[in-house]
């Protein structure tokens, strides 16, 4: 039972982080259907601004994590009005040889100005004790974020499907003629959604980097777990995401406690079989 | 310098026999040969690019901090560095960069290399073209055994894991739990402390093996801390999963659960900083503390900050400058000329302090005989943290081959 409750526990917290991480590319790969591989490009930028702004400009850590994530939006705005944009109507190959190009600029760039020593974001006292859960310690900051990606997944449920702005972004990514002839900003529409996905991104490095630490080759190295993630969710379903998310790192997690020689066979095999099971993600029904 | 010139001449009235329109030509062609071979070629592999490329760079300083150290010249001859990239572990293309570097370099000398596949890789090559090569990193036992032209100024995972078994069971721990990574060097760490372990009346309840594409280390310290093991050794490629590892070894208690962390280079001076104080009070056993309190260690250090100041002292900085001591060694015995036997007679002689202690090379395997430390980080001056040595253990050979 204690095997079984740290299972759990533990599968919970990493599927958590899995979701976080993968949520902007949910946005930007599932709803605005661009290959956008430069996600973890993004991820690391969050991640070491408020590594930079915590650690070296001495701000608080809530202060630094919500500057470092509006910052990685307006970086992904700006990237998305002056070059992505061009990038919608061309060819997937070309999109991916143009985002994995982007990833290694970030790559390069990230080794100039910080080394490749892994960068550290240093937490606040709250959020580094263990916090006694009665059968066993978790530290704090995987309830935060557990918490966070709750938070997430209940805003963007929200956002896409009840606001405005959500109806906006459905008709624009649907048909963006006619979304346009209907007087919707289809410009700004992209390049806010693309913003908040970088800055979803940026979260997910900062909230991440307990678990898979900031290091120039970062956006490479986590690129594949994130994108399993998102094709297992389905395209564009942020709640598919947070179920494949949570299932996938439950079934690594139990892995490493039962199985650990098998390496990682059972994510994958996992990943396998949900794609055959449902191609389309994990709450889309097959269609006949 | 001097000892150059009889060539030279001998060349010169060669040629002064058959002085005619060709001799000009080649008057100028033996000059052009003898002025080079006033030179030592050292050929260096190691990553300068890629994710491993701070390997090339502490290289590097260790190199050529020891140059500067002998007045940029050594045993009187000039030497001239030929810099290639191993990049990762690619054992077919660090052969090529070898052979191209006797062949077409035309290399006395060759050294570096990070992994030990491409250091195996490079056996044919040295063994056919008699090249001495020193090997300031790859840490695999058997390497040494496959030329008679390799030497080693690292160590070897069995040279670091006997010590931390015999540590073990003079603590008197009876079950030890063993956790490594999950690709050769992980495996050959866990067989050494097991064989030596058991040998000494202690038990492994449990060997496990880590993915090596773990992010999430929180499982693995949860399975360790319900085995009731009394202390866990530990190997991890450095970067991301050794910080995870230290990271989930002291969020899940396993500290307060009284569990002792034995590890290796865990607590390298590459990550050490960045551990922050969670690292305090963990225990390794390993050849070389850049924090070591000697007179050679003083010089070392203060030699490569002057050569490099972002250089961090640590392992791969010491392996590179012992190598290039041995490199140096075998200079002065052949002359500057070009004798591998010569100089590999020379280099199985030798007995030497190093930054890291007292060292010697074995004749037999041709690998470093060094002191084994057990070491604590600490917070050393100006707060930051430094690996404490507190205990010896003298003289070490490498015990994959040594039984």
């Amino acid at each position: 039972v204690t095997l079984l409750a740290n299972i759990l526990i533990d599968g919970i917290a990493y599927g958590m982080v899995l979701f976080i991480i993968a949520v902007g590319l949910s946005v930007t790969l599932g709803l605005m259907r661009f290959v956008n591989l430069a996600h973890g490009a993004f991820a690391m930028t969050g991640g070491y601004l408020a590594a930079w702004l915590v650690g070296e400009q001495g701000w608080p850590f809530a202060w630094g994590l919500l500057a470092a994530v509006v910052l990685t939006g307006l970086l992904g705005m700006l990237l998305e009005a002056l070059v992505l944009r061009r990038l919608y109507r061309r060819s997937e190959l070309e999109q991916v040889l143009f985002t994995i190009g982007l990833t290694f600029l970030f790559v390069a760039t990230a080794n100039l100005l910080a080394g490749p020593e892994v960068q550290l974001i240093p937490l606040p006292g709250w959020l580094k004790t263990p916090v006694d859960l009665g059968i066993r310690t978790l530290p704090a900051q995987r309830l935060l974020v557990i918490a966070a990606g709750l938070a997430v997944l209940l805003l963007s449920a929200w956002v896409l499907g009840r606001s405005r702005f959500g109806i906006w972004l459905r008709a624009t990514v649907d048909n963006t003629g006619t979304a346009a002839s209907l007087g919707i900003p289809v410009q700004w529409v992209y390049a806010l959604t693309f913003g908040v996905g970088a800055a979803l991104a940026g979260l997910g490095g900062i909230l991440g980097a307990e678990l898979m630490p900031l290091e120039p080759y970062y956006p490479i190295k986590y690129l594949v777990l994130v994108l399993v993630v998102v094709a297992v969710g389905g395209m564009g379903s942020i709640t598919g995401s947070a179920v494949a998310a949570l299932a996938l790192g439950t079934i690594e997690t139990a892995s490493k406690y039962l199985a650990s020689d098998w390496g990682s066979l059972f994510f994958f095999l996992s990943m396998a079989l949900f794609l055959a099971w449902r191609p389309q993600g994990l709450l889309v029904a097959r269609r006949a | 310098m001097s000892g150059r010139f009889p060539n030279f001449n001998e060349q010169e009235t060669r040629m002064g026999k058959k002085m005619n329109w060709l001799g000009a030509a080649l008057l100028a062609v033996g000059m052009v040969g003898a002025a080079q071979a006033q030179t030592v070629k050292v050929g260096i592999i190691a990553p300068f690019s890629g994710p491993f490329a701070h390997y090339g760079t502490l290289f590097r300083a260790g190199a050529e901090a020891y140059v500067a150290s002998q007045g940029g010249k050594i045993a009187g001859q000039n030497i001239e560095f030929v810099w290639r990239d191993e990049g990762g572990p690619n054992p077919a293309n660090t052969r090529t960069l070898a052979q191209e570097l006797v062949v077409k370099d035309k290399v006395d000398y060759i050294g570096g290399i990070v992994f030990s596949p491409n250091a195996s890789a490079v056996a044919p090559v040295i063994q056919e073209s008699k090249t001495p090569m020193v090997i300031f990193n790859a840490a695999t036992s058997d390497i040494t055994t496959k030329s008679d032209y390799y030497i080693r100024t690292s160590y070897t995972l069995w040279q670091v894991t006997v010590p931390a078994a015999q540590h073990a069971a003079k603590k008197g721990y009876k079950r030890v739990v063993t956790a490594v990574s999950d690709y050769a060097p992980g495996i050959d760490a866990e067989t050494a402390f097991k064989a030596e372990f058991s040998k000494l009346g202690g038990q492994v309840t449990e060997s496990i093996r880590m993915p090596v594409r773990t992010t999430d280390f929180a499982p693995f310290a949860q399975r360790i801390k319900a085995s009731g093991a009394q202390a866990v050794y530990v190997f991890l490629p450095g970067g991301p999963p050794n910080l995870g590892f230290v990271k989930a070894y002291q969020e899940n208690g396993l500290r307060q659960a009284g569990i002792e962390f034995l590890g290796t280079a865990e607590t390298d001076e590459f990550d050490l900083q960045k551990f922050g104080d969670s690292a305090l009070g963990l225990t390794t056993l390993f050849h070389y503390s850049g924090a070591r309190d000697s007179a050679a260690n003083k010089a070392f250090v203060a030699a490569v900050n002057k050569q490099n100041k972002e250089a961090v002292i640590n392992y791969a900085t010491v392996g590179a400058w012992d190598g290039m001591y041995v490199i140096h060694k075998m200079i002065e015995a052949t002359g500057g000329k070009r004798d591998g036997d010569k100089a590999m007679a020379a280099a199985k002689t030798l007995k030497w302090e190093s930054p890291r202690g007292p060292v010697a090379i074995d004749p037999n395997t041709r690998h470093i005989t060094q002191n084994v430390y057990l070491r604590v980080v600490e917070k050393g001056a100006g707060g930051l943290l430094i690996n404490k040595e507190v205990q010896t253990f003298p003289a070490q050979v490498d015990h994959g081959l040594v039984k």
